[in-house]
């Protein structure tokens, strides 16, 4: 009976894990928010996907659905007033949309963890660290009390706190904002996750902390081989972390690129007008580039390409016609694996 | 923590020295004279009036009154009335009456004041939310009293389910009514407090995270959401504590409750000072260690405020 179980048991597991399906894929997922008078399209079909061990960067303005595409992958978003109308969020190969909220749950911070922006309010203020880490196994491995607080000492010392020991029972406000981050890292890395979703985790932080719990990040990711999306509007947080971009636009994807790819050659002219606006040492004293415009209001999105009235190579055809995500290709049409554009014109961006 | 406890009790005692004195001065001026009142509508002998007025020190000027009434005090001797009734007495009678009563109340407006609460915060704008709304401001505005005769007349008078008044002061089940009648207003603040706090910190990006954790809803909403919530509802409840022990004069009026609020209101309509001093002298006391308490556990509910 036994071996019969092995058997059985086995060829299944070995499905998941042949690297070919990847960990997580998102196939043309729609995100509405309903509010009184009008209703806001977040995310207008996203598709990306991670594997094991590979990073992910999500890049793009605020409201261009980055977060919002991550929550629902979490399946925290506010429902209602959200709402996924189409769209498929497989992890493992299975459609997390169709499963029961008890099996969503049993995912969350076990396979699927998320770090959060801001430490200090996304950590419970009441309750010691110690406490809240140890939640993670005390809930999903069901250890006890002092077990728990054991484990969470362990994973302090691992995100390197000092002194880890006589701070577990300390409150958040009582780190700095670097110590608290790690604190949030130690949370999603506590169960050994596949996935982790970072949401802009350095942005509240000064530039050395931040290098430091980027590294910090990548070094655990590395240790355990997990797949990670990093959100972020940074673009030199990425260059250093990611493997690929995917480049975000009103709740669209309007790049995709292997990450450095995608700084030496832009295919759409969002990304390229992202690059140029970084400012550069060599060109002190110049006029930095910027975007002209606003991101386009959600509940009003232009028609054709989101993109139009900010873009300055913006033709007819962009103005009527959404461009689908094109493959783009070298000159001579060998394939460029992992890239695509969407825009009517990226052939003139990427090789004009 | 240990020397902002005794910090706090040496700055009660220049407290408690202001408000008894104010409070002695007060009765002690106030018109009437208890012992010309023992002669009623006769005419009073001179001599004798003078007799026991030098007994009870009444000749004495209001310092020396004062200072004689604080030394007794320290001997716990809280005075006798007119009468010749120890006052302590009177306390002892009337506060466990009282106390029982505020504990009714307080348990009432806080076990369903929070459950209504919770609910309404956490179902904000749904039926539940607005039933809570309705009800609570229903119970705002309308007096303690038609409230008390409501439910003296439904459930008494009516249904019978209760003698429409209480025949033994110390028995609890007898004081369940008066106490729900009595909590009934701050359980309609508690409610909404809850409910404001609730919905507030549901929007929390620590519930997020909570929620992102994978945490059974059970325990985010007890160890999370209601952690963070009870901390205003927590200090409501507090001195809310101390109003309830100060007695309620309505209620116990009309329920024939022999508590507090009844016995200072008696002291009063017959100018017994020692009497009235005596209860707001208890309930001083009862004030400043509740605050003393309300401060503590707001350290203990919120490890961010810290007392040096």
């Amino acid at each position: 009976m036994t071996t019969i179980d092995k058997t059985a048991s086995a060829p299944s597991r070995r499905i998941e894990d042949d690297g070919k399906t990847p960990l997580l894929e998102v196939r043309d997922l729609h995100v509405e928010f309903k509010t009184r008078d009008s209703l806001v399209k977040a995310v207008n079909g996203v598709n990306y996907s991670v594997r094991a061990g590979e990073t992910l960067a999500v890049l793009g303005e605020s409201g261009s659905g980055k977060s919002v595409t991550a929550q629902a992958i979490m399946g925290i978003l506010d429902m209602p007033p959200g709402r996924i109308p189409q769209g498929e969020i497989r992890f493992r190969g299975e459609d997390m949309l169709t499963m029961s909220n008890e099996e969503r749950r049993q995912i969350r911070g076990r396979k699927i963890a998320m770090i959060f922006q801001d430490a200090l309010s996304s950590l419970n203020p009441v309750l010691s660290v110690g406490y809240q880490l140890g939640e993670m196994f005390r809930v999903h491995q069901g250890m006890s009390r002092k077990a728990a607080k054991a484990k969470s000492i362990e994973l302090m010392d691992r995100v390197r706190i000092p002194a880890a020991k006589d701070r577990v029972n300390d409150y958040p406000h009582q780190f700095s904002g670097g110590m608290r981050q790690r604190i949030m890292i130690a949370m999603a890395m506590a169960l050994e996750p596949d996935l982790i979703i970072a949401d802009e985790p350095t942005t509240a932080l000064d530039v050395t902390v931040q290098a430091q719990v980027m590294d910090l990040l990548a070094e655990l990711q590395d240790e355990y081989n997990m797949g990670l999306i990093l959100i972020t509007h940074d673009l030199g947080v990425v260059a250093d972390v990611a493997d690929k971009i995917a480049l975000m636009y009103a709740g669209r994807i309007v790049e995709t690129a292997p990450v450095h790819e995608l700084y030496k050659r832009p295919a759409h002219p969002y990304t390229r007008g992202l690059l140029d606006s970084i400012p550069r040492l060599d060109q002190k004293g110049q006029e930095l580039y910027a975007i002209k415009g606003l991101p386009p209001n959600l509940t009003r999105i232009p028609p054709g390409c989101a993109f139009n009235p900010r873009c300055p190579k913006a033709q007819d055809i962009c103005r009527s016609e959404v461009p689908i995500l094109h493959p783009v290709t070298e000159q001579d049409g060998t394939d460029l694996p992992g890239r695509g554009s969407a825009c009517h014109f990226w052939k003139e961006t990427i090789h004009g | 923590m240990g020397r902002y406890v005794a910090r706090r009790l040496l700055q009660m005692i220049p407290v408690f020295i202001g408000t008894t004195f104010l409070i002695f001065v007060m009765v002690r001026t106030l018109p009437g004279d208890p012992i010309r009142a023992l002669w009623g509508d006769k005419a009073p002998d001179p001599t004798q009036l003078a007799a026991l007025r030098h007994e009870y020190g009444l000749d004495d000027s209001l310092w020396q009154q004062y200072l004689d009434y604080m030394k007794g005090l320290f001997q716990a001797d809280f005075g006798k009335t007119v009468g010749g009734r120890p006052v302590s007495e009177i306390l002892t009678d009337a506060f466990p009456v009282t106390i029982r009563l505020a504990i009714i109340a307080l348990l009432f407006e806080m076990i369903l004041g929070l459950v209504l609460g919770v609910f309404a915060g956490m179902k904000r704008g749904k039926i539940v939310d607005r039933g809570v709304l309705i009800l609570t401001l229903l119970v705002i505005s309308i007096p303690v009293f038609v409230l008390a005769y409501i439910f003296q007349t439904v459930f008494g008078t009516e249904l019978g389910w209760i003698t429409p008044t209480v025949q033994d002061s110390m028995n609890v089940q007898e004081l369940m009514l008066p106490g729900i009648v009595l909590g009934s207003l701050s359980l309609a603040y508690v409610a909404r407090l809850t409910r404001t706090t609730v919905a507030e910190n549901l929007r929390a990006d620590y519930m997020r995270t909570a929620l992102a954790k994978g945490l059974p809803k059970r325990r985010i909403v007890v160890n999370h959401l209601l952690r963070n919530s009870l901390i205003p509802v927590v200090t409501f409840l507090g001195t809310d504590l101390g109003a309830l022990m100060g007695g309620a004069i309505v209620t116990e009026g009309i329920f024939n409750v022999q508590g507090v609020g009844g016995a200072l209101y008696q002291g009063l309509v017959r100018r017994e000072g020692s009497t009235v001093v005596g209860i707001v002298t208890c309930l001083v006391f009862v004030y400043l260690a509740m605050s003393l308490i309300i401060d503590l556990l707001y350290a203990v509910l919120d490890p961010r405020i810290r007392y040096a």
